[in-house]
């Protein structure tokens, strides 16, 4: 198994947490992971991203531009990533904002409605973990129990009475992801 | 008396320190270093702490200072003896760490590091050899050449508005507040030379109690520098030094 | 098992420095490696083990007191980004010429100059080649991986302190600034001072007892035949270094008629490259070398029997290169790619370089 994935959004919306959170939980799996946060000519603009790479192997490079995943919240990352996903790959965005929706007519796409979501939970800091919630529904590569395991390795001790609000919110993201459109190669 | 009855022990006045080593010194005859050495070499002797203490010897004319006193030493790249220092006590601050530098050395290249030391209260102690002139280069300018002093590299004497003014540096190390006792003292007499030597054991005391940086310049003469007899040097230096560069503590904490 | 955590390379050589056992860090922040002292700040170990942790004035004071707390014996380290360890080369110079053990961290970024704070090779002649005056070597290890950054801390210190020579881990942006998993080894407590006096109480500067010399450190020699025989005496311990001390990995070599040479991240893009080649049916290896002082040179010549030609990739302008042309010696064509001013170069880009070279 071998999953790579790109989070692109603003900075601020929690993308390089939520990247480190699902990277924690893939060593609690015993996978190999990488991190790889925005690091080079792309990073302008306020907009962060990060490439996480889960594996059962080595991995060799930290550094990729074609993913199985792209997870998308807003529309500069939409523009500039949805290219990235490989052919029969998963595109995941927030729709929020979102006045161009993926064209992609050969990766398969769900939406998950993260920002209403985390205002309906009174807590716009559960945001990324809805998102997170949401792409472990439709890829479970790692399992509850272990992304549990890898909040509590995440987050600073002083802050683990959290944990049970983050639990709930990747619970209400599994809820709330909607399929747009499937393919598969 | 006679000759073997003056050498008897009972006798003996005054001896060598045995901190001091037997090399004969480098520097030209008329210069302070050699009296500074002996100071410095003296109190380590009374207070005790051979085996405590480290000095960090500078690039200039006192380079070689690590030949003449039995401790560890560490010889400095230019400048830089205060940093060195730094790490030095920190490391093991139950030592005694000194630092022996020129005016060229602490007050030109090393700037920076010597006001950063004395900023952070460094329990270190700077001893500071001020004789206005790069001695070991060939008498060259210094930040601290006076006014109209000629030197080789101001052959119709140091003018402000080309080599700027002299820097009092000490002045400038009284203000900060981890400095807990700057001094300028000198070694040309015999009383001169006691208070000097007073002013270094109580630098070294100082370090012991961690009240900061102790720092003590010694306005110094550079006959050879300053193209001088040795006794002319010294009227030279009370004439023109000791009027811009006052003798007395600045700040005693 | 040993604990494994997630760990950026910035914070994993701080983590290590704490474990292995480290004395004193003295640095001065810049851009990509800030989180080094960062790190250190937060865990507070002068509560714990007893060591020191100082932010310094300047690139050049902090490099001054390494030489300070070397000269005591004592594991000293620093970190920086290139513009800083420009500043630092009279010291590194210093640090050889005096013969003392210390650690120092380079987390290239893009030169010359102020230059860029994105990831860079291309200070790769500065760490083996000199950097600072005179016929001296730092060793220079070349972590491509958040673990390598762990271990080759400790590793550094313990070559450090077998040769009495500085080293210099030589890492990028890439590999400071990404996370990856990493098992914390067994932690190493610090040296006691009567420790270090009894182990190095013949050179180091620990407070001269009653039975021994005072102990002098200095590079200073101004009689040149001493001098030389000093020089000499360094030139053996390099040739030592070099004939026990070389580290490299070889990734899919055996059949491999091609060869890519590549160190540090862009080792680990190599490394995708040769996977992306071998599907298309292209036999290319990979030799990765770990330590670039002492340079792999033997085993790259002793590959030359089995290989059509070698390309060298690094994110400089052509400077490993160099290296990998001396090892050949002309017996087969070597070819350099490269991006340079902080862009990284693509697994895509390489291949097509490989492929380019082949036609």
């Amino acid at each position: 198994m071998k999953e790579e994935i790109i989070i692109a959004g603003f900075g601020g919306q929690g993308v390089l947490s939520m990247g480190k959170i699902l990277a924690y939980s893939g060593i609690m799996q015993d996978m190999e992971v990488t991190w790889m946060p925005s690091y080079g000519p792309e990073m302008r603009g306020g907009t962060a991203n990060v490439t996480v790479v889960l594996s059962d192997k080595r991995i060799s490079s930290p550094i990729v531009h074609q993913v199985d995943t792209a997870i998308i919240l807003n529309q500069q990352s939409l523009d500039k990533f949805q290219d990235a996903v490989k052919p029969g790959g998963l595109l995941l965005y927030d729709p929020n904002g979102i006045t161009h929706p993926p064209t992609r007519a050969d990766v398969t796409v769900y939406k998950v409605e993260a920002t209403g979501e985390a205002a309906r939970l009174g807590n716009a800091k559960a945001y990324n973990m809805i998102v997170l919630g949401a792409f472990l529904k439709i890829k479970p590569i790692v399992k509850m129990e272990n992304v549990v395991k890898g909040l509590k390795k995440s987050i600073p001790e002083r802050h683990h009475h959290l944990i049970p609000m983050n639990e709930q919110a990747i619970l209400r993201g599994m809820e709330a992801v909607i399929p747009i459109k499937s393919y598969e190669l | 008396m006679d000759t073997k009855e003056i050498i008897k022990p009972e006798n003996r006045v005054y001896g060598k320190s045995p901190v001091l080593t037997d090399v004969v010194m480098h520097y030209c005859p008329g210069c302070s270093h050699g009296v500074i050495h002996k100071l410095i070499a003296e109190v380590i002797e009374e207070m005790g702490i051979q085996e405590k203490t480290i000095g960090v010897s500078p690039v200039g004319c006192a380079v070689f200072a690590y030949n003449y006193l039995h401790i560890d030493w560490q010889q400095a790249a230019h400048g830089r003896a205060p940093a060195v220092a730094t790490a030095t006590k920190r490391l093991y601050p139950d030592k005694y760490v000194f630092t022996y530098q020129g005016d060229g050395d602490l007050a030109a290249i090393g700037t920076a590091e010597t006001i950063h030391a004395c900023n952070r209260g460094e329990n270190i102690v700077i001893i500071f050899i001020n004789n206005a002139i790069y001695g070991m280069t060939g008498g060259q300018m210094s930040p601290l050449t006076l006014e109209g002093q000629v030197t080789a590299t101001t052959p119709l004497g140091r003018r402000a508005d080309l080599n700027g003014y002299p820097l009092k540096i000490t002045d400038l190390v009284a203000q900060l507040e981890g400095t807990c006792y700057v001094t300028r003292q000198s070694v040309q007499n015999a009383g001169a030379v006691r208070k000097a030597k007073k002013a270094i054991r109580k630098a070294f005391e100082n370090s012991a109690g961690g009240k900061g940086t102790s720092f003590i310049e010694m306005v110094s003469s550079c006959n050879s520098g300053w193209k001088l007899t040795p006794v002319a040097a010294n009227r030279w230096m009370e004439e023109n030094l000791f009027p811009f560069y006052p003798i007395g503590d600045l700040k005693d904490k | 098992m040993a604990e494994k955590i997630l760990l950026k390379g910035n914070e994993a050589i701080a983590i290590a420095a704490i474990r292995c056992g480290c004395d004193g860090y003295f640095s001065y922040p810049i851009t990509p490696q800030s989180e080094i002292m960062e790190t250190l700040m937060d865990e507070r170990p002068w509560e714990t083990t007893g060591m020191v942790v100082l932010q310094a004035e300047s690139e050049v004071a902090s490099i001054n007191m390494l030489y300070g707390g070397a000269s005591c014996g004592k594991k000293v380290m620093t970190s920086s980004s290139s513009p800083g360890i420009s500043l630092m080369c009279e010291g590194l110079s210093y640090l050889a010429g005096a013969e003392l053990p210390c650690l120092v961290v380079n987390v290239v970024r893009g030169g010359p100059g102020l230059g860029s704070i994105q990831a860079s090779q291309a200070d790769y002649f500065q760490a083996v080649k000199g950097g600072g005056h005179g016929d001296y070597r730092l060793i220079v290890l070349a972590p491509s991986s958040v673990q390598e950054m762990y271990d080759c801390v400790d590793l550094s210190f313990e070559l450090a302190f077998k040769y009495r020579n500085p080293a210099m881990i030589l890492a990028d942006g890439v590999i400071g600034q990404m996370m990856e998993k990493v098992e914390l080894r067994e932690e190493k407590r610090r040296l006691t001072d009567a420790e270090i006096a009894t182990l190095y109480g013949s050179w180091a500067t620990t407070g001269k007892p009653a039975n021994r010399k005072g102990n002098v450190i200095t590079s200073l020699a101004m009689d040149s035949e001493v001098h030389e025989k000093f020089n000499l005496k360094l030139l053996e311990k390099y040739r030592q270094i070099n004939e026990h001390e070389v580290r490299f990995e070889k990734v899919a070599c055996d059949d491999a008629e091609h060869l890519i040479v590549a160190y540090g991240s862009c080792a680990r893009i190599c490394e995708k490259a040769v996977e992306l080649a071998r599907e298309e049916g292209i036999k290319v290896g990979l030799l990765r070398p770990i330590t670039l002082y002492p340079y792999p040179s033997k085993a790259i010549d002793e590959m030359t029997a089995q290989l059509k030609d070698i390309l060298a990739v690094e994110m400089s302008a052509g400077q490993m290169v160099e290296d990998v042309r001396l090892a050949v010696n002309g017996k087969i064509p070597v070819a350099h790619f490269g991006r340079i001013g902080g862009i990284i170069p693509t697994p895509e880009e390489v291949v097509a370089a490989l492929k380019n070279r082949i036609q």
